[in-house]
């Protein structure tokens, strides 16, 4: 694999691991808000 | 190794390859006329509730443009608009976006249906359906009315919106849905007026490629004498006030005025008439919604309406 083709895929990878966060963090704020009485 | 076949070696997708599947321009529209449905259906909304259901329509709408851009590269290669797409430049593999595309789309449907509201995550994965089963599927390569039957799904997110937060649907976000779906046809013939020529390579039955432009012309224009009362409707029905009034009625006259033009265009080569129709036609649909927000968010009360 090249210098290039390596940072991309690690660009991607970044990308992935920040929607998977962003994700986690949504998801426990909604049910955070739905379990409020 | 000849040039040629270095040039078609596959090229390395970026993040921003993948973003570029979504169709962002599309997708600010999108959000930006479900954000509308949200302000102003009755009733409260938990910010954050709010916050999901738009993240959901806008990666709804986003997977439906990956799905499209994968089942259509064969005809993307064709197109000079759509060639440097990153599935026909060989950026990313169908199945990739195929795969990319049918995650996001489930997705968002069940966290929308999850999340927020059932009523929600089905208006949703119907607009899914819409553009991505009848639209692209089906309608696109068949018959001229393809856009205009497909533009249901584009004029759904309101009603996305409205249901986010009511649970239900009623006269108000049904009205613009139907503002947006009249809109559709004289948005995207103005395009294909200038691009025809891409569309017959491709073999895409656009209407000026089959019925000719003389006809497209005249429905643009039927369609914009509908579509312009047709924006003013929701003051009428207690939806809208002053603002949105003065707003619908300017830039309709505009939309009406250009649409006249493109009807009585000359030169059929450069189109100008057509090009400031579609930039207008951006312009209103923007303006109409962001006059019903700003009314919200004023405390502009709505004209009482006759219904």
């Amino acid at each position: 694999m090249s210098d290039a083709e390596d940072k991309a895929r690690r660009r991607r990878s970044i990308a992935i691991a920040l929607a998977l966060g962003a994700l986690v963090v949504l998801f426990y704020l909604m049910t955070m808000v739905r379990v409020q009485p | 190794m000849t040039t040629a076949t270095l040039t078609a070696q596959p090229q390395i997708a970026t993040v921003g390859d993948y973003f570029a599947l979504l169709k962002p321009r599309v997708m600010s529209l999108v959000i930006f006329t479900g954000l509308a449905g949200i302000v102003v259906a009755p009733g409260t909304i938990n910010p954050l509730t709010a916050f999901t259901a738009l993240l959901c329509i806008a990666i709804a709408a986003g997977a439906s443009g990956a799905l499209n851009m994968a089942y259509d590269s064969d005809i993307d290669a064709l197109m000079s608009r759509t060639a440097n797409r990153p599935i026909p430049a060989g950026r990313i593999e169908r199945g990739e976006a195929l795969g990319f595309g049918w995650t996001l789309a489930v997705g968002a449907v069940t966290v929308m249906g999850l999340l927020v509201n059932i009523f929600a995550g089905v208006l949703l994965a119907f607009t899914i359906f819409v553009y991505v089963g009848v639209y692209t599927l089906w309608l696109k390569r068949r018959t001229p009315q393809n856009i205009v039957i497909g533009g249901l799904s584009g004029a759904l997110p309101p009603a996305i919106g409205w249901a986010a937060v009511t649970g239900s649907l009623s006269l108000a976000p049904v009205l613009l849905v139907a503002i947006i779906f009249l809109w559709t046809p004289p948005h995207f013939w103005a395009l294909s007026l200038w691009r025809s020529g891409d569309y017959a390579r491709a073999g895409v039955p656009m209407m000026p490629v089959v019925r000719g432009k003389a006809s497209t012309r005249r429905q643009i224009l039927a369609y914009t004498a509908v579509l312009i009362p047709a924006g003013l409707l929701p003051a009428a029905i207690g939806l809208a006030g002053p603002l949105y009034l003065a707003v619908s009625a300017l830039i309709g006259a505009w939309f009406a005025f250009d649409a006249v033009a493109v009807a009585l265009e000359n030169d059929e080569t450069k189109e100008p008439a057509a090009h400031r129709l579609f930039r207008v036609s951006l312009v209103y649909m923007f303006a109409l919604f962001a006059s019903l927000i700003a009314e919200r968010l004023l405390h502009i009360a709505p004209f009482a309406g006759w219904m």
